[in-house]
């Protein structure tokens, strides 16, 4: 019985294989974009994690020196002398080609098995990696590396982590040109007893944890975060499609479903029937979409991995494995979604009385009671919005926020446009435009759901051009004040320093000098920088909170700036004091900006840097200089010091690498974006096919009275442009909300920053003519079929009454 | 420390019988030095490294018995390894140190294991003054000026949960083994340079888990290098140090071949020190009571025969689960013998694989 | 007895529909409800054929009860002993000729080939079994919806108007086949119809005015 039902109920299908595919494809591009960002965030995961594991950092202690960059190497020596089991590491970035990579030095005869990623129990392949003539990268890294640049051997191992260049310490010390020189001490899990304490053996060394969750992943979650959420809302607006197809399929069966009902079909039976259905299409779209989610994930992610590499310096495969976690929330949420999406079908079907007339309605027919309860949903969002904001915080509240307000929106459109078409029908005159006013708001219920959608896809558009052009014109002033020096450089030790430093006085206007060390700012990752006393920073530094004489203080060591991050994150405020790391307490006295560092920071001066950290390297130096003369200073001083290219950087180069960081972050948004458009489009095309099948019986009678056929398909066509203008009128608040929800809750939130909003009209133009011209494509197809209806199938409507 | 270093399988071929790899470093290649018969040993110059050889070795074993009453066996050893017949003061020496250090008692058998290189000083070999460490482990020479460095040293070495300090005195000379201290290795003519110091007296403490023991006893410390040290079908060796109760002594071992018969060799030390070598093959030897050690069958009780010296004397093992668990795992643990002659010693054994199921 | 209703009452809402009928139909007989529009004669049909339920009183068809059965019982009655011919064809749109005339027979696990097969021979839609109710004339869609009742060869098939949306000619060449296909199985026929020339051509007649048995 049950097979004879669901015989029948999908013969439905058989004859409208468009609705079919509506259904599908609307599904499908739903997960898709859903289970590509996750396979994005998954990809990105994975890479942190396993850097994390098959070095041994997620696992093993370590020794790293508190007060200076690296410690010398006999300390090891001491130590393992001392009877305590560690091994010496040695990190450092090197330049290869036209590549940085992280190099990664330790001594495979003294390393914990956790921290060894390679097999080297060859003698010969022993003998080639402690001679420094032998080095691993993974797979993915070698591709990119040009090996012409170096006279190392270089050897593809995929259980090394992206974006490192594992050599031995000996060959690390050499090509970092640190000789003597280890960046931490890696402590085995166990040690033997009876030794003498390390807080009395090394007391200039710290002991730290492993990190269970890595660096990169904590760094980096908000960023994935956001990513899902963009996910999420393009999924929903899939889910729009998915249950204006689906509510058309059970809306055209409803005859069949009470005849089945009257022929014996137990009501039981064919909700399992219908439910299953649902169910075998959602899988079968999920498949696709899956498929679809593979294919754009893995064309994003080069550029996902760039940003976050740029951004946070962590590496991130280029290459997309099929992983279970993703494919499998795809398929979740397309049944999810399906389920939802049907629910309120399935429910009419079930209380679908046996004997009412069957015919097609509710939908097709003005329902000012569901405009009236949608309103009160949207009411009800919004409340929720504006409570999120104002009595949770958090990243989830602002997005929790961010839903309310856009599904709310959404909802609240078929009230609005009902009552600009109710008025419009009431003003016009002549009886033809009030019949097209009267018609269009006819037609509103049934194109709500696609309107619905695009609304959501224009405002989404809207806020996040908002969001970025506004960052971009914040971001590009912030970086003109905040690298007012000309040129950069660092040597390569103190020596080098203290000769670049005599050398560079007389030959430029002023050279201030850049010193930082590194460690937690109230449990952050940290780090602190002495500045010097100069009109550099006391003329140019974006400060956006401070106190009168504010330099003067910082010069005396009277306090200390922190940046916006630290300062939201901790809610701190001018006079409060912060600990510096392994220093004294210090009064907060300024507040800066500092967009695109997920570091917590602070600037102390240079006394108080002298007097806490007097083991700090001090290497590095900002020049000013007349911009026309850095290319010979540059030129000079590889000359005089031999200093490679990496350690000296100008104005120019930094700004376009900045900038450059910054177009690829937003490259993701913005291709999500034109998807989501592209998405909404789609809706709307589907929702037109199937009103126009509809429309016939309603357009006959004005045919009849007079009007040819092009005549309506013009209607037709006026109808679609006239919603989607008004549907983009209404977008545009609604998107400036959600650039403002994003600029001021959810970029605090994410990154620690907050921006100010700035109006892009240009931007909703070109938006707004984009999406008209959508409408008219969209349009233009059903408005054809109708204008080359024969006329006999008009006649129909009259002779074939129901 | 249970945690195994995947390194270096086929470095110590010495110790790789039992990975099937007997047939790997068997010859001299890479220019690396081979004994020659009729060098003459220079001291304090030979207690030192010889890095133009493939692998060379400071091996001490101690015959103890503590203020318990109870028999203990110590052991300390520093295994050197060139993958290049050279040296330098940086990482990129070719020089590859490997540690063993255990305590032996009647019901315990701890050990440890520890590997260095050169380069930061963790791991080496001086001969002036002479110390021989890697880590926190060291044999050091403590003798006055004009004695022999090792007439007098401190010995130290610490595992997980025990340790041991031991002071060594010699009561008697080093003694050069085999011809002038070349010894042959078989009689396809694999050889080494081997001397020993077999007259030490031993004082000291052992540190364990169970508390503090004072020990005394004697022990035996033996020199050797070479590149090429064993035939490829020899598949291990039993080896005997004996300290007889009469204060002579003597090293036997015995080089197990795949197929024919075994080679022995040794030598016989008197009482002043005069080395005499024993025939290649005179001294016979046989198992005689199995104990299954880490699913091996292990010969844990030997009857040894020279009858020219009217040895015949059966010894057994203080504990037969004397195991070194170490990357390349053999047997390692002190003894008494009885029979014609009385006394105590330690016996090694390598090359005992697994039982095949 | 094939159809027993005793004191039967139904309203919807405040309006009184059936007001106490005593009905009784034996096997094997054809009886015709007419009446005046509103009389209450389709409530009553729908009733007996357990798509619906009445207020009071006792409905029985071929010796069960309906008013203690519950959904998936009425079902199992539709299926497989009452079949309703209905004035609008309710055909199912997607399925062929053939598919909708073997349907009822499937749901209720009935199908025997050679009997529909000569249904279609004898409702003369040979030749028509790969078309679509929307290809068929009002006549042809309402044989098909006859077939389909009788392929299962129910106890009892009740019909409401079946010739109401058919012009005359072919509305009496419809009902002569209804009429003759009843007999030769064998099955009783409850009709509603408000034409007294074709209550006339069934055994018995019975007029329904304001919700009673006149």
């Amino acid at each position: 019985m049950i097979l004879t039902t669901a015989q029948a109920t999908l013969s439905h299908w058989k004859r409208r294989p468009g609705q079919l595919l509506t259904l599908v494809i609307g599904l499908a591009l739903a997960t898709a974009l859903w289970s590509g960002v996750q396979a994005i965030n998954a990809e990105a995961r994975a890479s942190y994690d396993s850097a994390a594991q098959s070095l041994g950092q997620s696992t093993l202690e370590i020794l790293e020196p508190v007060s200076s960059e690296t410690l010398p190497q006999s300390r090891f020596a001491e130590l393992r002398r001392a009877g305590w089991l560690v091994s010496p590491v040695l990190e450092g970035r090197y330049r290869l080609g036209d590549r940085t990579i992280r190099i990664r030095g330790y001594d495979p005869l003294t390393a914990p098995v956790a921290m060894q990623p390679v097999n080297l129990t060859d003698p010969n392949d022993l003998l080639g990696f402690i001679g420094g003539t032998v080095g691993f990268v993974h797979p993915e890294t070698y591709a990119g590396l040009e090996l012409s640049e170096t006279d190392l051997e270089i050897y593809a191992q995929a259980a090394l982590p992206l974006g490192v260049l594992l050599v031995d310490i000996g060959t690390a010390q050499r090509l970092l040109d640190q000789r003597d020189a280890i960046s931490h001490l890696v402590l085995w899990p166990d040690q033997p007893a009876g030794l003498e304490s390390l807080r009395k053996l090394a007391p200039d060394l710290r002991r730290v944890r492993p990190n269970q969750t890595s660096d990169a992943a904590r760094l980096t979650d908000s960023f994935h975060l956001n990513l899902t959420a963009f996910g999420l809302l393009a999924f929903a607006v899939g889910l729009f499609i998915v249950h204006g197809a689906i509510g058309l399929a059970f809306e055209q069966r409803r005859a069949m479903f009470r005849t089945l009902r009257a022929l014996g079909v137990p009501l039981q039976s064919l909700v399992i029937v219908l439910a299953s259905e649902v169910m075998v299409l959602a899988v079968l779209s999920a498949v696709v979409g899956v498929a679809l989610g593979y294919i754009i994930a893995a064309t994003l992610l080069p550029d996902v991995a760039a940003t976050i590499r740029g951004l946070y310096g962590a590496e991130v495969t280029g290459n997309l494995q099929f992983r279970r976690s993703w494919w499998l929330s795809g398929l979740g949420i397309a049944l999810a979604g399906a389920a939802l999406a049907s629910a309120q079908a399935l429910w009419r079907v079930s209380k679908m009385p046996l004997l009412a007339p069957a015919q097609p309605r509710a939908w097709l027919r003005a329902s000012s009671r569901g405009i009236t309860i949608q309103l009160g949903v949207a009411m009800g969002l919004f409340l929720v919005a504006g409570l999120s904001v104002q009595y949770f915080s958090g990243l989830i509240a602002g997005f929790v926020m961010l839903g309310s307000l856009l599904l709310g929106a959404a909802l609240i459109l078929p009230g609005i446009l009902s009552a600009l078409l109710n008025m419009a029908s009431r003003l016009s005159v002549r009886p033809l435009t009030q019949w097209f006013w009267a018609d269009t708001h006819q037609q509103l219920p049934g194109l709500s759901l696609a309107l619905m959608a695009l609304m959501l896809a224009l405002a989404t558009n809207i806020g996040v051009g908002t969001m970025v052009s506004s960052f971009r014109l914040t971001f590009t002033g912030w970086l003109d004040q905040r690298l007012a020096s000309e040129f950069y450089v660092t040597g390569r030790d103190q020596a080098d320093a203290d000769a670049l430093l005599a050398f560079l006085e007389p030959r430029s206007d002023a050279v201030l000098p850049i010193w930082r060390v590194e460690g937690a700012l109230n449990q952050h990752p940290g780090e602190v920088f002495a500045v010097a006393d100069h009109p550099t920073y006391r003329d140019n530094w974006p400060m956006l909170r401070a106190v009168p004489d504010i330099w003067d203080l910082l010069a005396n060591g009277e306090g200390v700036l922190i940046n916006e991050q630290l300062w939201r994150r901790d809610d701190l405020s001018l006079g409060d004091t912060l600990t510096l790391p392994d220093g004294p307490n210090l009064q907060i006295i300024g507040v800066f900006s500092d967009y695109g560092n997920p570091k917590a920071q602070a600037i102390i001066g240079l006394s108080v840097f002298d007097r806490v950290y007097p083991n700090a390297a001090r290497l590095g130096f900002a020049v000013r200089i007349d911009p026309e003369k850095v290319s010979q200073l540059r030129a000079d001083i590889r000359e005089e010091f031999d200093l490679p290219d990496t350690l000296m950087i100008d104005q120019a180069s930094i700004k376009s690498f900045s900038l450059g960081v910054f177009e690829r972050t937003f490259a993701v948004s913005g291709a999500l974006n034109i998807l989501t458009l592209g998405v909404a489009g789609f809706a709307m095309l589907t929702s037109l096919l199937t009103l126009a099948s509809m429309r016939i019986p309603q357009l006959a009678p004005v045919w009849a009275l007079g009007q040819t056929r092009a005549r309506l398909a013009q209607f037709e066509l006026l109808r679609a442009v006239l919603l989607a203008a008004l549907t983009t009128v209404v977008a545009i608040p609604v998107g400036l909300v959600l650039a403002w929800s994003l600029l001021a809750v959810v970029n605090v939130e994410a990154f620690g920053w907050r921006l100010p909003m700035f109006l892009f009209p240009s931007q909703w133009l070109v938006l707004g003519g984009l999406t008209l011209l959508a409408a008219v494509l969209a349009a233009l197809w059903p408005a054809q079929k109708l204008a080359r209806t024969p006329p006999g199938d008009l006649l129909k409507v009259f002779a074939n009454e129901r | 420390m249970n945690v195994k270093v995947p390194l270096f399988l086929l470095l110590f071929p010495f110790a790789a019988f039992g990975q099937g790899f007997a047939g790997l470093g068997t010859t001299a290649a890479d220019n690396f030095d081979v004994p020659e018969l009729g060098t003459v040993f220079e001291f304090p110059t030979d207690h030192g490294q010889h890095e133009t050889f493939r692998i060379e070795w400071w091996y001490l074993t101690a015959t103890l018995t503590g203020d318990d009453g109870q028999d203990y066996g110590a052991q300390w050893t520093l295994f050197r390894s060139a993958l290049e017949p050279k040296r330098t003061e940086s990482w990129d020496s070719p020089q590859i140190w490997m540690g063993h250090a255990a305590i032996t008692s009647a019901n315990a058998h701890f050990h440890a294991e520890r590997f260095g290189r050169d380069g930061s000083g963790q791991a080496g070999v001086t001969a002036v003054p002479f110390e021989a460490w890697i880590d926190d482990w060291s044999m050091m020479g403590a003798a006055s000026v004009g004695e022999d460095a090792l007439d007098e040293i401190e010995l130290r070495a610490r595992g997980g949960d025990w340790s041991y300090q031991l002071s060594l005195e010699a009561t008697g000379p080093l003694v050069p083994q085999g011809q002038q201290g070349y010894s042959v290795k078989s009689e396809d003519g694999q050889s080494s340079y081997y001397y020993s110091q077999p007259f030490y007296q031993v004082s000291g403490s052992l540190e364990l888990p169970s508390g503090t023991v004072q020990v005394t006893g004697q022990a035996w410390l033996d020199r050797e290098w070479s590149s090429q040290p064993l035939s490829s079908d020899q598949t291990g060796w039993d080896w005997f140090s004996l300290h007889f109760a009469t204060g002579e002594k003597m090293m036997g071992f015995q080089l197990r071949d795949r197929e024919g018969e075994s080679f022995t060799s040794g030598t016989w030390i008197s009482v002043d020190g005069t080395p005499i070598a024993l025939a290649p093959r005179a001294l016979v030897v046989s198992p005689l009571g199995f104990a299954d050690v880490e699913g091996r069958e292990v010969p844990v009780s030997w009857r040894l025969r020279l009858p020219d010296y009217g040895l015949d004397i059966t010894t057994t093992a203080l504990n037969d689960q004397s195991w070194m668990p170490t990357l390349f795992p053999y047997w390692e643990g002190p003894i008494r013998f009885t029979g014609s002659h009385d006394g105590r010693g330690y016996l090694e054994m390598t090359g005992y694989e697994p039982a095949q199921n | 007895m094939l159809v027993d209703l005793k004191n039967v009452q139904k309203s919807y809402g405040d309006q009184p529909v059936l007001a106490g009928v005593d009905l009784q139909l034996d096997a094997a007989q054809s009886l015709a409800l007419t009446g005046e529009s509103g009389s209450g004669k389709s409530t009553l049909l729908h009733l007996i054929g357990g798509l619906d339920q009445a207020d009071a009183g006792e409905v029985a068809v071929a010796g069960e009860n309906l008013r203690q059965m519950d959904d998936a019982g009425r079902a199992a009655l539709r299926r497989t002993t009452v079949s309703v011919v209905f004035q609008q064809f309710n055909l199912i749109p997607s399925l062929n000729v053939a598919a909708n005339l073997s349907f009822q027979a499937r749901l209720a696990g009935r199908f025997d080939r050679a009997w529909t097969n000569a249904l279609t021979e004898r409702l003369g839609l040979s030749g028509l079994e790969q078309r679509y109710p929307e290809q068929l004339s009002g006549g042809q869609q309402q044989r098909v919806a006859i077939g389909r009742a009788l392929a299962v060869r129910p106890a009892l098939i009740l019909a409401d108007e079946p010739t109401g949306n058919l012009d005359e000619d072919s509305g009496d060449a419809v009902m002569s086949l209804l009429l003759d296909l009843v007999r030769d199985t064998g099955a009783g026929l409850l009709m509603v119809t408000h034409s007294q020339r074709l209550a006339a051509r069934l055994d018995r007649r019975l007029m329904l005015a304001h919700g009673r048995i006149a």
